[in-house]
């Protein structure tokens, strides 16, 4: 399919209601397979429950809960996000040239979220089967509770990485602050360097996979120990 | 959830222009907290011993005329009295304690918002559009301020509870949280002579920290003694004569964002109500990190 694009839509003129009612309406129907936003403004929402191979660029900052839902499409944030970015991710690519705020790629079941920049607290908590690259440092209680997918860092991690970890795995190329409960160093397989090897490549970032550590599940949560005395 | 906003300005030229970039701030963040909303604003007032005494008195039709006049027959001190809506400006070589001692026996229902050489405070209820409105926010000139719109989840909806909270002087406080313990915080101070006006959290986060300051701390090291002492979620910020300080718990819940250009440092709730500002699209953006201490000085 040739790629089809439209005038940009403007936030300045339009609501983010809207931005995504024409999103979800159009692009797939008239096979517009690239579109422009423009002033995001930090607005919340926008472009959320996306469902259609299209190219999306967010010119400039955006709020909360951008790209959340998507399935499908790659959106290029050319700034930084709030809150959430991409949660409930299903398939896609969510990619923020920018930061993200806390809870980004929060319960993502598919896709891929890239941030360029650093993620703050709670980065792919709840994962539920998403890739996640973050190019720069990631903030405490990143990948909480993460049930299955990759948090791979190219920076440092912050404090209580990995509290509670099921089925996710982590891989960090710089410091980790400190381990959440039930998280642990492990070492790293040839299918740990090839996977990272994979996601760095599909994001760009230029580093070694050899230069990266895996933290994944010590599994001493998944049953109850009464003698544990709430001690964990 | 409530907003909170902060401005400080940099250049004096363009100090005039604080009230027009920071009332759409407000505005927006009026999303945050549509209950009530306040601002205090710092501007030099004149040589000592002048003060400004900032006023309030929610009794519709109160004649401030009239208290100049009674102010200045009782207390034989000069007085300078302004008045917008239900707020009183005060300008007066009169010592704090004996304004309020004089207010306490002749106007009881006059409430002392701030005291200092620079502050002066707003705060009201309703939507902050609409004090922003009504109080002329836009027309202020200040080199920094600070800015709160609220949505009350611990105690009343009353101007009183409204935010900045204030303390001694040229001090007050913003805050986005909620404290878990500001009752025995409250009792410790109150033991050691400290006066509370409401029965509010952040009122017990304001007046430890300024009672840090008058054991001889400065606010960076109330704030670390703040970490330890204030149990639940805040993002505060704070200002005296000279700066703006911000600070976010261990868990960082609590949202913030600082703009920095040459022109001014910018911090809100969320980016969107920051998005006006002029310079914003080159301006250096950060969120905070949990127990960080940030400081701008004029």
């Amino acid at each position: 399919m040739e790629p089809v694009s439209l005038e940009p839509l403007d936030l300045q003129k339009l609501s983010v209601r809207q931005l995504n009612h024409f999103l979800h309406h159009e692009i797939g129907a008239k096979t517009l397979s690239r579109v422009e936003i423009l002033n995001p403004n930090g607005l919340h929402n926008i472009a959320v429950g996306l469902d259609a191979p299209a190219q999306v660029d967010v010119r400039g900052h955006a709020g909360y809960f951008l790209g959340g839902m998507n399935r499908q499409a790659r959106i290029v944030v050319h700034g930084n996000v709030g809150w959430s970015v991409a949660e409930n991710m299903m398939s896609g690519e969510v990619r923020v040239k920018g930061f993200a705020s806390q809870c980004a790629g929060a319960s993502a079941h598919g896709g891929l979220l890239f941030i360029e920049g650093s993620a703050s607290s709670r980065c792919g908590i709840s994962l539920k089967g998403g890739d996640i690259v973050v190019g720069g440092h990631v903030g405490h209680m990143s990948a909480f509770m993460a049930q299955a997918g990759h948090l791979v860092v190219c920076g440092d991690a912050g404090a209580g990485l990995g509290d509670s970890l099921y089925e996710a795995v982590i891989y960090v190329r710089g410091k980790i602050r400190s381990l959440g409960a039930d998280a642990r160093e492990e070492p790293m397989a040839e299918s740990d360097y090839a996977r990272v090897g994979q996601l760095l490549g599909r994001t760009g970032v230029d580093c070694s996979p050899r230069e990266f550590k895996r933290v994944a599940s010590a599994k001493t949560l998944y049953h109850w120990n009464v003698d544990a005395d709430q001690e964990y | 959830m409530c907003g909170i906003i902060g401005l400080l300005i940099k250049p004096e030229s363009k100090r005039s222009q604080l009230g027009e970039w920071v009332t759409p701030m407000m505005d927006c963040m009026g999303d945050r907290g549509p209950d009530s909303a306040g601002l205090a604003v710092f501007s030099p007032v004149g040589d000592a011993p002048l003060r400004r005494f900032s006023l309030f008195c929610g009794r519709p039709g109160f004649d401030w005329t009239e208290l100049g006049k009674a102010f200045e027959r009782d207390t034989a001190c000069e007085a300078d009295l302004s008045a917008i809506e239900n707020h009183g400006r005060l300008v007066s070589p009169i010592a704090p304690e004996s304004l309020e001692e004089w207010l306490s026996r002749e106007f009881p229902s006059v409430h002392l918002l701030s005291t200092g050489r620079s502050i002066e405070v707003y705060k009201d209820m309703g939507h902050p559009a609409e004090i922003a409105e009504r109080y002329g926010f836009a027309g202020l000139a200040a080199s920094h301020c600070v800015g709160h719109t609220r949505m009350a989840t611990e105690s009343a909806v009353s101007p009183a509870h409204a935010h900045p909270f204030t303390a001694g002087e040229d001090f007050c406080l913003v805050h986005n949280g909620s404290l878990s313990n500001p009752w025995s915080l409250r009792r410790r101070l109150e033991k050691r002579g400290v006066d509370f006006e409401t029965d509010n959290d952040t009122e017990a986060a304001c007046r430890f920290l300024e009672w840090k300051m008058r054991e001889g701390e400065s606010l960076e090291d109330a704030l670390k003694g703040a970490f330890i002492e204030l149990d639940g979620f805040y993002t505060l910020l704070m200002a005296t004569a000279e700066k703006l300080v911000l600070v976010r718990d261990a868990f960082a819940c609590k949202p913030a964002v600082v703009a920095e250009t040459e022109d001014y440092v910018a911090v809100s709730s969320e980016f969107r109500s920051l998005a006006h500002l002029p310079g914003i699209r080159s301006a250096e953006l950060f969120e905070p990190a949990p127990e960080e201490i940030y400081s701008w000085s004029l």
